[in-house]
């Protein structure tokens, strides 16, 4: 260490000092979530040391399928991504918007004032990252914004980790959102190294981060660990489970609105709304009222919500996407076409969720070539 | 009582409504009222613009957006006209004068009431409709000299539910405002016309070439009346119409109220017809 860390700047971590990582960030005052091993499944929770993280564990995933095996190496970023995601530390699933007590014909409106949490993201993805900052022009940078998102975003501290373990269902090498394209958005970028030392590239992509890596023993790369590095990026890539051709989505799907094709996906799709509620970037929510039974009190809550519901678009009289092919449609326009109208990039990150927590395996990237495939079909001329 | 403190932190967030006094309840008819409200601060500013919405919270029950009908110069009171369709708006039937109801807003884009200037004005009103263009028409009849000649068309199902019938009255009897109004079922006393309004559009007296028209109503209406205005010759860039979605939010957040990349909460509910015309078409969008 004789050298001053500047942003970018890339050294070694090794392995045994991992914990020291952890102790670092927490000495600041965040409270640390990472993936951890559940029900059968790596989710996101708290997490204390590098010892709650899922160490030797892989996941095997592709459409409708997800199962969790013991490495033969005790890698800490063995696996791609589970069905959590990013969005439930940042953009809670249940959140408390106000409450209300009746005094008589009137009531008193009391805004909830909540501290929002320091949160540190440990082992956040690349396409995660990129879902994050998706999620950043949806939320926090348009003409109104969520303020707590605004809020837990704007504090939390970012750990990247890039991967090389791409699933069945992952396609974020033909988005450019990964395996190892960080982007921006994040405070320390990590690399981890199986062969030979056990060890990790780590950089610095704030201030913060700097903070923290220069509190830590590291030391200076040398170019085996370059070649490493590019080595597992490469295996990566030949891994990636499957590809999406983002040319010309936006028309595509504008124009194959009327295909009959949307009709065929209904006949698969359950409805269920897994894809909305696993997709890093859907960001419906609803409103729910709970008053107590007395009907002195209320508070409103907003939860998540999803498009495959027929509540959803209820307007007086019926719903507006009646039938389930206008329910699929809409999803999907909106994922890879209408967002970009709406934000300006795609809802799509190419994390595979919604192709592996597809109860029926619907696989967003195959309907894709297909509605291609079909370009200039009609849907009312074939029906 | 409210207090300016929580006015104020309700400014900043656009999800906390803000606590009206239910001035008076007004039976318009069988199965519509309007609320005129005033906020409980009475230093709180209202401003909208006419086709602009609120959403209106109804204690313990839910929120639902609706278009204020009211004056737009009238900055004291808040006026919402609405029908009975559902668990919220029936709730609301039962408020009384005295009542506290929250409401959020205003939202949404307004009626062209700076393009129509200079030009003649056609207002084309479905049933609970005429509520969100009553605004507009306030607006014009207070600068009437800046408008050329101004017709409402406006249907309902019967004669029983002819929203705002005294208005009406007085509106059809000045000559600088041509009131037609048309019924889908007529009562044996009913002298006026019968059909469908679109069926208006045809013989209103207007300058095709020269007319701002904004049409307010049942999507399939407003489909219509857009058709009968275009063979008139109204071109498509000079139609407005509102439209309807389910909103929770009203701010572009919630995503409910999507017609493909449009927030209809925010980028709408008013639009040119000619940038929406392909949205209008598609079923179920």
């Amino acid at each position: 260490m004789t050298r001053t860390l500047r942003i970018g700047d890339q050294v070694v971590l090794d392995r045994e000092r991992l914990a020291g990582l952890f102790e670092a960030i927490r000495k600041l005052g965040y409270v640390v979530h990472g993936p951890i091993l559940s029900d059968g499944a790596i989710v996101l929770g708290p997490i204390e040391s590098d010892r709650d993280l899922p160490i030797g564990w892989r996941d095997r995933q592709d459409a409708g399928t997800y199962r969790l095996e013991r490495r033969e190496d005790d890698a800490v970023f063995g696996y791609a991504v589970g069905p959590h995601s990013w969005k439930r530390l940042l953009f809670p699933p249940k959140r408390s918007l106000w409450r209300a007590e009746r005094e008589g014909a009137r009531f008193h409106l009391l805004p909830i004032v909540e501290d929002t949490p320091k949160l540190a993201l440990f082992g956040v993805r690349p396409c995660e990252m990129a879902a994050i900052r998706v999620q950043d022009r949806v939320l926090a940078n348009g003409q109104y914004q969520d303020s707590n998102y605004a809020s837990r975003r704007r504090q939390a501290f970012v750990v990247v980790a890039d991967c090389h373990e791409p699933g069945g269902g992952c396609f974020c090498a033909s988005l450019g959102t990964g395996p190892t394209e960080q982007g921006e958005g994040w405070d320390l970028a990590m690399t981890e190294i199986l062969q030979g030392r056990h060890r990790f590239l780590v950089r610095a992509g704030s201030s913060k981060g700097l903070d923290v890596l220069r509190a830590l023993p590291w030391t200076e790369t040398s170019p085996a660990d370059l070649q490493a590095a590019e080595r597992q990026r490469q295996r990566a890539l030949r891994r990636m489970g499957r590809r999406m051709n983002p040319e010309g989505a936006k028309e595509l799907l504008y124009q194959a609105a009327s295909d009959n094709h949307w009709d065929e996906i209904a006949q698969r799709c359950l409805m269920c709304g897994n894809c909305t509620m696993a997709c890093p970037t859907c960001f419906c929510v609803t409103v729910v009222d709970r008053t107590s039974l007395d009907g002195s009190q209320t508070e409103r809550e907003r939860v998540w919500d999803s498009c495959f519901s027929l509540e959803f678009s209820y307007i007086h009289g019926g719903s507006v996407r009646f039938s389930p092919y206008a329910r699929y449609r809409h999803w999907m326009t909106h994922k890879l076409a209408s967002w970009q109208d709406q934000f300006g990039t795609m809802g799509c990150v190419g994390c595979g969720r919604c192709i592996v927590w597809c109860p029926v395996g619907i696989d967003i990237t195959e309907e894709l070539e297909t509605f291609r495939s079909r370009v200039g079909g009609n849907r009312e001329a074939v029906r | 009582m409210a207090t300016s403190i929580e006015l104020t932190q309700a400014a900043r967030d656009p999800m906390i409504p803000v606590p009206y006094v239910v001035e008076r309840f007004l039976r318009e008819t069988n199965d519509t009222f309007s609320l005129e409200l005033e906020p409980f601060d009475p230093t709180y500013e209202l401003a909208f613009r006419p086709g602009q919405f609120n959403m209106l919270y109804v204690f313990g029950v839910g929120e639902v957006p609706i278009s204020i009908s009211g004056d737009a110069t009238d900055t004291k009171r808040l006026v919402h006209t609405t029908r009975e369709v559902g668990v919220v708006t029936r709730a609301m039937r039962n408020l009384k004068a005295g009542h506290t109801i929250g409401a959020r807003g205003p939202f949404g884009t307004s009626w062209p009431m700076e393009e129509a200037k200079g030009h003649d004005v056609v207002l084309v009103a479905g049933g609970i409709g005429l509520a969100p263009l009553r605004p507009a028409l306030y607006w014009i009849l207070r600068n009437r000299d800046e408008y050329g000649k101004v017709v409402l068309l406006y249907g309902t199902r019967s004669p029983e539910d002819i929203l705002y019938s005294k208005e009406l009255a007085k509106w059809r009897s000045q000559f600088d405002l041509e009131v037609h109004i048309t019924v889908d079922r007529a009562t044996t006393e009913w002298r006026g016309n019968v059909g469908v309004v679109t069926k208006l559009v045809g013989r209103a007296p207007f300058d095709p070439t020269d007319t701002v028209a904004m049409v307010c109503g049942p999507e399939i209406m407003m489909r219509f009346a857009v058709e009968e205005l275009t063979k008139r010759g109204v071109a498509e860039a000079n139609i407005y119409v509102s439209m309807e979605r389910n909103m929770k939010c009203g701010v572009g957040l919630c995503g409910h109220c999507q017609l493909r990349g449009e927030f209809v909460c925010k980028d709408g509910p008013v639009y040119r017809y000619d940038l929406i015309e392909p949205l209008f078409v598609e079923r179920e969008l």
